[in-house]
């Protein structure tokens, strides 16, 4: 259906999204490994190394199992209940989660189930002697719960929400029962989500250092992270760093296509782009568990953000807000978080384009098919490498060629839109296919191409979730310390890298108020990037 | 002899957003009546008022001669075919047809067979294991066909069931359609804006212009009706 | 799409500016620190004005995380580094700064500095220390431990937050310091001490911040801890347990690049470390003790310390040798059920 140049420049945007990727993971890694090491360096492979490795997969796996088993319920009621009070600002709040630096969401969490928790407070005054103790596996587990069902429930939520409306209506005709209409129609729309969602919440767990550190209650919770951390700032051995990240990628990655597939298959052609009408769950119990469930998550949800709120508001917001260094925080981190956002569509764009473009061929040759593959293991994998060994890396690299610091923020805002790739991706891939699925023939037989097809047909198509990824990559980017720490320079400070300095020097109020404020900052963001979401209701 | 109307819509309002709906009208059963108008004039709302999707603000809808005003959709005694999207995409043509049988797919021997007749029928013979995602529109179409014959109801609702068809196809369909309405003789309420399709096909005609019914009576009349501009305009081709 | 993306390069550009403005003709002398000595509230505004003063040079700070982030960069940076100094390493890192070959000798008069356990190099110039300490909560705890022996065998109700000897520098101190009193029983103490440690986070951040909160009522931080909150939150509610065994200590030190091309000027902040000047505002901004004579008597709040009987100290070489295995023994002690 697309015209021979435009197949042409498709596999282009992809092979030039493929060589940037490939280039940025590539270069800084051989930087790397070609430095010697500082003393003779250790095995990689022995009971410590493999211990960890076991725990690793132990927590990661479990935690994904939770989140998605967990989201599946709060997904499915919240598509039901298409007017549910405030649930647009459910939705909103389910970003939040992602946009905060970690340790300020186990802090908030262990406001709430931690020893002094208020859930502890409850259960002590209701006369039980050993409350629960949220350090070690379990507190892992439901701090990983916390910060991925969130978006194992959005990712299925707009799954759901993708089915055309008429499956509603048909389904209401045929007289389906709710266990029906779970197994025939939620059920199949879930399972096109869910492999993609998971994989994508193994890799975050997998990857997962200070939550687990900190909530893991021993050096029994320690994750590969940790240690590439450790051999890289501690021990300073590179080549063992890199090994360690290589371990991590080629484990996962086995992993995860063990758990079937990693890309996103997830073609379900689309309806008229508003959330549907639906009809089913009109009796009083399917009210009454719809209504618990959402009521149970958004708890689930608000308390520890609640709890950050209440210990940040016992700060002076008002000095905090009005402090240069805050300013220039704010918009060093907003045109980090913009620069990356923008970075991390156009190689989203890129990627999907070089995609619908080989799926669009009548005839696909087999070198294709694997670079479409390729394309959409890579936009995953990049997940895996971590930060601290990119930006270590690039520092090697660009050393040599003037001051590190000017080219830090770029560094930052590369890293983290490579971090942010596969969630934009995730985003963007369905609604995409969905639109080009629905506009293609229609624009081909008008003949409307090029700048008029982009501002008649494709942005207000797309520019829902082109909002929607952005605002999720600046979220993401925002919360982001990793790849901050080894450039610092008093000129280069984000707001995340506020908040720890403050916590580093006693200022734990400091602390609390600037992370509402970072909070505050990423509901807005959601907000903005949902606006349309409103013309739903 | 006085038979029991197929579809009743006893002052019938509503009101969606600007837009002010009123019906009153009464079909005959066994007819088939085409639903035609002006597009945004409420072809659709009034199907939707039928088949459930909407309730109304007042008045009473009557199928079969049962008061259904407020009642569920699965509950009414209808069978609905829309333009497009009337599969489950991930599902096979055997379980498509299967669920109008039965919702929870319990199908007995005879029942089984009664879906493969019904595929045959609409000439799709040993299409059973097929994803709709590998048909074209017209055998999708058909095969929504199919699982309105399996339901057995006695009033199928059509919404532009050809629209997205070409125009040969569009005549075979019609075909099918018609072949079908002698085989069982169930009440077809069909939505169009195609005069062609409402020639070939229609015993009665309703013509919706901005919320409300402007004629309602035969086809033969409806086809030399010349004293509304608006009706003039939409029978004559300009 | 593509505007806004330029727009926001330029304003990361703008942002970015002020980091090649800096003045052309005086000489400016680059030290490399940590990040809380930079802070608006820490030390360094006001070395830097101080010592502006006397030098007719400008003083330009780099800063990174903490001390281990200081060696790492330098090592990434090689003889290439724009640093002339760097301050900000411990004690526990100088056999491994020292072996980078990075540093040169201070050649200064270093007999002003007084340390407990009598820290002498030719290489690093110490310029404030402390002691590690259990900080408790007094409102929780009556009866602190009084010995590291009673912190091991006392009620395991009672948590402490440590931190990862792998991943920061008091996590390596407690661990150096349970060593120096228990030697080669060291893993048996652990394997008790377990008993009572909530949790082990990655960095000092992260565990004094779960003890503000009340998550643990113990916490390893510094003997001067409890300094901040008097003087700056105006309350006593948080105390060093004093450990009659004695208390291991961490002396912070600063040295001179092999590499720089301002050596007379790198000589000379140097010996201003050990100046009454600079010494005077190390405690109320770095919260350490000062390693040398300050001008003004100390504040109050810091006479009402704990004053260690005794200081553990080990060599540089003992640490740098034994530090991998001595990790090991801890995490088998620790991960043991």
């Amino acid at each position: 259906m697309l015209t021979r140049a435009e197949q042409t420049r498709g596999l282009a945007a992809g092979a030039a999204s493929l060589l940037l990727i490939g280039l940025f993971v590539t270069l800084p890694t051989a930087a790397l490994l070609m430095t010697a090491p500082d003393g003779l360096g250790q095995t990689l492979f022995d009971a410590y190394t493999l211990s960890i490795l076991r725990f690793t997969l132990l927590q990661a796996v479990l935690s994904t199992f939770l989140s998605v088993l967990l989201a599946v319920p709060v997904a499915l009621s919240l598509a039901r209940r298409s007017r549910f009070p405030g649930r647009i600002w459910i939705i909103r709040l389910m970003a939040v989660p992602m946009g905060l630096p970690v340790l300020i969401g186990a802090l908030g969490l262990i406001g709430i189930f931690g020893r002094q928790g208020l859930l502890n407070d409850l259960l002590t005054s209701a006369g039980l002697r050993n409350p629960v103790s949220i350090y070690g596996l379990t507190g892992i587990l439901i701090a990983h719960v916390f910060f991925n069902l969130p978006l194992a429930a959005r990712l299925m939520l707009a799954g759901l929400e993708r089915l055309p409306p008429e499956t509603w209506r048909l389904s209401a005709s045929l007289g389906l029962s709710s266990w029906s209409t779970f197994r025939f129609v939620e059920r199949p729309a879930l399972a096109a989500v869910i492999p993609g969602a998971a994989g994508l919440i193994f890799m975050l767990c997998a990857t997962s250092f200070t939550l687990v550190l900190v909530l893991g209650g021993g050096p029994a919770a320690t994750t590969l992270e940790v240690a590439i951390y450790q051999s890289l700032r501690f021990d300073f051995d590179p080549p063992r760093a890199v090994m360690l990240a290589l371990l991590q990628i080629a484990l996962t990655a086995i992993i995860l296509l063990g758990l079937g597939r990693f890309a996103t298959t997830d073609r379900s052609a689309g309806g008229e782009g508003r959330a549907p009408k639906r009809f089913d769950g009109r009796d009083p119990a399917a009210l009454a568990w719809d209504t618990l469930v959402i009521l149970l998550a958004t708890l689930f949800l608000l308390l520890p953000l609640a709890s950050i709120v209440v210990s940040g508001w016992r700060a002076d917001l008002g000095r905090l807000i009005t402090m240069p260094a805050f300013r220039q925080a704010a918009l060093t981190s907003l045109s980090i978080a913009l620069t990356a956002a923008l970075l991390s569509l156009l190689m989203a764009g890129g990627i999907i384009k070089a995609r619908s473009a080989i799926a669009d061929r009548r005839h696909q040759s087999k070198h294709l098919a694997a670079f479409s593959t390729a394309l959409a293991t890579l936009s995953s994998l990049v997940l895996l490498v971590p930060p601290v060994v990119l930006g270590t890396g690039w520092f090697l690299l660009i050393r040599p060629f003037g001051q590190v610091t000017s080219f830090a923020p770029f560094l930052i805002a590369a890293i983290n839109a490579l971090m942010a790739l596969p969630f934009v991706m995730r985003v963007l891939e369905p609604a995409v296919e969905t639109h080009v699925a629905r506009t293609r023939r229609l624009s081909a037989s008008l003949g409307i191409g090029g700048i008029s097809r982009l501002r008649l047909i494709d942005w207000p198509g797309l520019r829902r979730p082109l909002f929607m990824a952005l605002s999720f990559a600046m979220a993401l980017s925002l919360g982001d310390l990793g790849a901050v720490a080894l450039f610092g320079s008093n000129d280069l400070t984000t707001l995340p890298w506020l908040i720890y300095s403050r916590l580093g020097s006693y200022r734990t109020h400091d602390a609390d108020g600037l992370a509402l404020i970072l909070g505050v900052i990423c509901l807005i963001l959601t907000a903005l990037g949902t606006v349309g979401h409103k013309e739903k209701q | 002899m006085k038979t029991t109307p197929a579809v009743q819509l006893d002052t019938v309002t509503l009101k969606l957003g600007q837009a002010d709906f009123f019906f009153d009208c009464t079909l005959a059963a066994g007819q088939v009546t085409a639903i035609t108008g002006p597009s945004g004039s409420g072809k659709s709302t009034f199907l939707n008022l039928v088949a459930g999707f909407e309730t109304p603000d007042g008045g009473r809808i009557l199928l079969e001669g049962r008061d259904v005003t407020g009642s569920h959709p699965g509950e009414r005694p209808l069978s609905l075919v829309f333009q497009d999207n009337n599969l489950f995409a991930h599902l096979d043509l055997f379980t498509n047809i299967g669920l109008g049988l039965d919702p929870g797919l319990k199908l007995s021997a005879a029942e089984r067979q009664e879906v493969s007749d019904a595929l045959a029928r609409v000439g799709l013979a040993g299409y059973e294991k097929r994803k709709p995602g590998t048909l074209s529109g017209g055998e999708r179409q058909r095969a929504a066909f199919a699982r309105a014959l399996v339901r057995k109801r006695p009033l199928l609702l059509l919404d532009e069931p050809f629209a997205a068809l070409d125009p040969a196809l569009r005549l075979s369909m019609a075909d099918l359609l018609a072949a079908l309405h002698q085989e069982t003789h169930n009440t077809i309420l069909i939505v169009t804006h195609d005069i062609e399709e409402v020639r070939r096909l229609a015993d009665e005609v309703i013509f919706i212009d901005a919320g409300t019914i402007l004629f309602h009576g035969e086809k033969r009349i409806f086809l030399t009706h010349r004293d509304d501009d608006a009706i003039s305009k939409f029978v004559l081709p300009s | 799409m593509r505007k806004h993306f330029a727009f926001s390069l330029a304003a990361l550009m703008l942002a970015a500016l002020p980091l090649t403005a800096t003045a052309q003709d005086k000489k400016t002398l680059t030290v490399y620190t940590y990040e809380s000595f930079v802070a608006e509230w820490g030390p360094g505004p006001k070395v830097k004005e101080t010592f502006e003063k006397t030098c007719d040079c400008t003083l330009n700070f780099v800063a990174v995380a903490d001390g281990v982030a200081l060696l790492t960069r330098l090592k990434l940076e090689g003889a290439s580094s724009d640093a002339d100094l760097a301050l900000g390493l411990d004690t526990n890192l100088i056999q491994e700064a020292k072996d980078t070959g990075l540093f040169a000798p201070h050649g200064i008069d270093t007999s002003a500095a007084k340390v407990p356990g009598g820290f002498k190099d030719d290489v690093f110039v110490p310029f404030d220390y402390g002691h590690f300490a259990v900080i408790y909560d007094s409102e929780t705890i009556k009866t602190p431990p009084s010995s590291m022996k009673d912190l091991v065998e006392g009620d395991p109700s009672q948590k402490i937050v440590i931190q990862d000897p792998r991943t920061s520098t008091p996590g390596l101190g407690l661990l150096l310091w349970v060593k120096s009193v228990y030697g080669d029983k060291a893993p048996e103490a652990w394997a008790k001490l377990k008993d009572r440690i909530l949790t082990v986070t990655p960095g000092w951040s992260e565990a004094y911040g779960l003890f503000t909160k009340g998550e643990a009522p113990m916490v390893l931080s510094y003997v001067t801890s409890p300094a901040y909150h008097m003087m700056e939150e105006k309350t006593e509610r948080y105390k060093a347990a004093k450990f009659s065994e004695g208390h291991y200590i961490q002396i912070e030190v600063s040295g001179m690049l092999k590499a720089t091309k301002n050596k007379a000027l790198a000589e000379q902040f140097l010996a201003f470390t050990l100046s009454p000047q600079f010494q005077t505002i190390i405690p109320t901004t770095n919260w350490m003790m000062p390693a040398a004579a300050t001008a003004d008597p100390l504040p109050e709040a810091f006479g009402k310390l704990v004053e260690p009987s005794k200081t553990f100290l080990m060599s540089p070489e003992d640490v740098a040798k034994n530090r991998q295995a001595w990790i090991r023994e801890w995490l088998t002690a620790m991960s043991m059920n």
